[in-house]
């Protein structure tokens, strides 16, 4: 445990953002996870990439499972809303606020035992409904809340800290969100901070579900060597394939595109997000494409990394299930609940 | 850019700014800890090391520390660090016997000090310890110099300044009161092993504009004035005074006037504000005793009426101010005359030495000021030393002081037969400041707290004696809570690349966010413009490692912004963070080596 805090500093000369906020103006309370973890540079990141969008953080809702990494919604963002919710379930919780009020950003932590184990089957259906979420899954690999158990996202052959090695085949979350029908899903890594913060920032703008499964390695369970998860065989392995970089709608475009070099992606709110393919041969807007790209890097034990695929064209849930845009809390009661004679109605119509 | 070489002591000293800024390279954050434990006696001493005059400095020093104090990035006002030092002194135990004592016996040299200032005691305070027969030649009826001629009783009391003297004279030191010298070459004929000049600037500048010899007996110089009262000569002034020049001189005169009877105050200022050569500090101090300060008013003339001084002509100036602040053009738009009883002009000081014969073998340059080598203070003539106002013009106590430990340096090399320029290096030890988990030996967590106000004795009992002293000292709970502003900015960050696992833990961590993992380049902005505020002022470093063992990148940190909090070590997984405390240690004369004979 930490015994200590961060000072809130305001310096002279301190960079302020649009809304005239500091980069700590979008910390929360001080980390009690154990020092080294990628986890908080996974929290740092989402503060800075809030921080650069100029985005009020009262505008923002954090959510979480249990976990490590269900914590960290604490350690980012103090002013935004919450919840820490049940094991798993974070993102039936995340449906249903987004179903009620679609004005507030959602942001959902989790890692690879409450996404892959015990929530697989709700965030499965969160990505088929489209729901307008980033999604954050710190992955590690390991169970470290319960000091080290091989987790889902376990590679065949990484070792516990005791030297045992995993049998069972990993799920790969960005392949599993993929076969599902994600329309954003990216891959990167906690020790990348300016792809990570690039990435994040075009995870809130996508209009959808926007997966990203950041390796975040367990500094205290699953950092020795045998382990497929560490700093050090991330950086060993990590391998860029597309970058991806958020650019909001005021800023009027004026540098060219070169065929095959970059693409730009139109976003909903009139940003764009501009893709640079560093592998030649990989397209990002090609799903089956992709897929066969990460199931062979599985193979070659590469990471592979960057905005994996991205589908803009898909409707969110809320556009989808035509529910209203509105907040439900600015409706007037009489026009949310009109009352016995109109449910009598609508049951008519199915009679 | 390469790895950053800390094995020059510089590199860490310069980041104490206050210790780099101080001429003395006063430890400030190491005494302040001290002053934190209770330990006064301990912090005074430390003081004493580097500055001789703690409890006259604690009062009156220019403070070069406190702009430069690494608080005021953060903060409106520095660390009160002089404030501080005159805390170690106030509550000091008795320490007598824990100064340097005089030697059982001496090595024979003889070493004439000219002048009993902050320079030659400094000299004497470096030297007497060591074997050296010093005396002092001065031609007041009291020690001090401008520390006791210039420097009024109600900022310095007389006690203070007696007792801080008194350590050195009792090495051994003998003080000859009255004795003006008047011929360098008589002196010189006496066969001293060493001379040491330590005159000051004890000429005080005139203003020689129409009206200043019928109105003479109601003009003094500033400088002068201030020494007759210092010594009991003058007591009185007219009822209005004009104080002509608006630096720290200035201040000890329109505040003395109003202690001698006067009702009326101005100090007429050539220059807007921030051209003001007096520290701001004074500046409100004369404020607060209704000192009036008028500005872009230049003297044209004196008025006499009857053959007696009745007021002064003044041209009132506009000034044009560039964005850079600079004056870039000016012009007269008015004139002015103001009626008053004095004046007192303080508007500069040079030194002068009618004493020293053409022929003495001591050159001077062509505004009569002598040619002194600036790292040993010799001058043309061997054996000869200036320091303190008298080598380089008027600067301060704490340079007299450090001029002194330099020239002690050069004259105890000169005495041993050794080269001069061939002196003791500056050294660093640095010794990791953890005791355990989030332990440390220093007070790391940040305190948010503002700068303590001193109290002045209340204006209506201040001018009922010359030497009330106003301010009053910090009292037990201002000490508590400022001694916790300091950064302890000699508790050094200090990086060990191989260790690193680039978790990113102290970049995160970073309350300022100084620190980057970057790729390596050969241009600093490159570096830098990874940081989140990338800019610096001159002169502050840009902390680079090694390769890290992972990628290969570099680990930066902005020196200009780190505040010394130590979270960075304490949140690193590997260690490979620590904070170190650095000694610096400037060496004196005892810090020489000695040659083999002359032990022998």
């Amino acid at each position: 445990m930490t015994s200590f805090v961060k000072p809130k500093i305001r310096r002279k000369n301190e960079p302020l953002n649009d809304l005239g906020l500091a980069r700590s103006d979008y910390d929360g309370a001080m980390s009690t996870l154990c020092a080294g973890c990628g986890h908080d540079s996974v929290t740092a990141a989402l503060a800075r990439a809030y921080f650069e969008l100029s985005m009020d953080p009262k505008d923002v809702v954090k959510v979480s499972g249990i976990g490590c990494s269900s914590k960290t919604t604490t350690y980012f963002l103090r002013d935004a809303h919450g919840a820490n919710t049940v094991h798993g379930r974070m993102p039936s919780f995340a449906t249903g606020a987004a179903a009620v009020n679609g004005a507030l950003s959602y942001v959902g932590v989790s890692g690879d035992g409450d996404s892959l184990s015990i929530g697989i089957g709700q965030m499965a259906h969160a990505i088929r409904r489209n729901v307008n979420m980033l999604y954050m899954l710190e992955n590690n690999g390991v169970y470290g809340l319960t000091k080290g158990q091989f987790s889902a996202s376990s590679d065949i052959g990484s070792t516990a800290k005791k030297g045992a090695a995993n049998t069972l085949p990993p799920i790969d979350p960005a392949i599993f969100a993929l076969s599902v029908g994600a329309t954003f899903v990216a891959r990167s890594f906690s020790g990348d901070r300016d792809q990570l913060v690039s990435i994040i920032k075009a995870g809130i703008k996508h209009r959808g579900f926007a997966l990203i499964d950041v390796i975040s390695p367990c500094v205290s369970f699953n950092d020795h060597k045998g382990s497929t998860k560490s700093y050090a065989h991330t950086y060993q392995y990590y391998h860029k394939a597309v970058h991806a970089d958020y650019v909001p709608p005021s800023e009027e475009i004026v540098t060219s595109y070169e065929e095959g070099d970059v693409m730009p992606v139109e976003l909903h709110d009139g940003g764009i997000i501009k893709l640079r393919k560093l592998d030649a041969d990989y397209d990002p807007t090609d799903r089956a494409g992709a897929m066969d790209h990460l199931l062979r890097s599985q193979a070659t034990s590469e990471i592979l990394t960057g905005l994996l695929y991205i589908d803009e064209s898909r409707p969110d849930m809320v556009e989808h299930k035509k529910l209203t845009d509105t907040p439900l809390h600015s409706i007037p009661y009489a026009k949310l609940n009109p009352g016995a004679e109109a449910l009598r109605k609508v049951q008519e119509e199915f009679r | 850019m390469t790895k950053t070489d800390t094995s020059n002591p510089d590199y860490f000293h310069k980041v104490v700014d206050c210790q780099w800024a101080c001429p003395a390279h006063t430890p400030v954050p190491a005494y302040i800890r001290l002053i934190a434990q209770g330990r006064y006696g301990d912090a005074y001493l430390l003081n004493r090391d580097s500055n001789v005059f703690p409890g006259i400095l604690g009062r009156v020093c220019d403070r070069p520390c406190e702009p430069a104090c690494r608080r005021s990035r953060i903060d409106e006002e520095p660390v009160a660090i002089c404030r501080l030092k005159r805390v170690a002194a106030d509550h000091r135990e008795d320490i007598t016997d824990r100064l340097p004592k005089k030697p059982a016996k001496t090595n024979g040299k003889r070493v004439a000090l000219i002048g009993a200032g902050p320079a030659s005691l400094t000299v004497a305070n470096d030297l007497a310890p060591l074997g050296y027969e010093c005396t002092i030649f001065e031609k007041l009826s009291a020690p001090g110099g401008l520390m006791r001629s210039n420097i009024p009783a109600f900022r310095l009391p007389e006690s203070v300044l007696a007792e801080e003297i008194g350590y050195i004279l009792d090495m051994g030191v003998e003080l000859k009161l009255d004795s003006p010298v008047s011929s360098m070459k008589a002196l010189l004929d006496d066969g001293w092993d060493a001379v040491f000049v330590g005159t000051g600037a004890p000429k005080g500048k005139d203003l020689n504009i129409p009206g200043r010899e019928e109105g003479a007996a109601n003009i003094h110089i500033g400088i002068d004035w201030l020494e007759s009262v210092a010594f009991d000569h003058t007591d009185k002034i007219g009822e209005s005074v004009l104080i002509i020049g608006v630096g720290n001189t200035a201040m000890d005169c329109c505040r003395t006037s109003l202690r001698l009877g006067a009702k009326n105050v101005k100090v007429m200022a050539r220059k807007p504000r921030n051209f003001f050569k007096a520290s701001e500090w004074e500046l409100e101090d004369a404020e607060e005793e209704n000192v009036d300060i008028v500005v872009n008013h230049s003297p044209k003339a004196f008025v006499t009426k009857d053959g007696k001084l009745a007021g002064m002509v003044f041209e009132i100036f506009e000034y044009d101010v560039d964005a850079a602040g600079e004056i870039t053009g000016q012009r007269v738009i008015g004139e002015e005359t103001i009626p008053c009883t004095d004046v007192i002009l303080a508007i500069g000081q040079e030194n002068a030495f009618p004493w020293i014969e053409a022929d003495a073998g001591i050159e001077f340059d062509k505004w009569h000021v002598p040619k002194v080598d600036e790292a040993t203070f010799q001058s043309t003539r061997d054996g000869v030393f200036f320091g303190g106002d008298s080598a380089f013009g008027p600067k301060n106590i704490i340079w007299a002081v450090e001029h002194g430990h330099q020239a002690a340096i050069s004259i105890h090399r000169y005495c041993q037969g050794l080269d001069l320029t061939n002196r003791a290096p500056r050294e660093i030890e640095l010794q990791s400041a953890k005791m355990g988990m989030f332990e440390w030996r220093y007070a790391n967590a940040f305190d948010a707290s503002e700068r303590r106000e001193m109290e002045h004795v209340a204006l209506v009992d201040r001018f009922k004696r010359l030497n009330i002293e106003v301010e009053l000292g910090f009292n037990a709970e201002q000490i508590a809570v400022e001694v916790q502003r300091c950064l302890n900015c000699d508790v050094q960050t200090v990086f060990d690349a191989p260790l690193c696992e680039e978790c990113d833990a102290c970049i995160d961590i970073c309350p300022v966010e100084c620190l980057s993992i970057t790729p390596g380049a050969e241009d600093e902005a490159v570096l830098r413009a990874s940081l989140t505020q990338p800019e610096a002022p001159d002169g502050q470093s840009l902390y680079v490692s090694a390769p890290l063992p992972l990628t290969g990148r570099v680990m930066i940190k902005d020196e200009n912004v780190c505040l010394h909090c130590g979270l960075c070590a304490e949140r690193c997984p590997t260690s490979a963070w620590d904070m170190k405390e650095g000694v610096i240690h400037i060496p004196h004369a005892d810090d020489q080596e000695v040659r083999q004979e002359a032990l022998a």
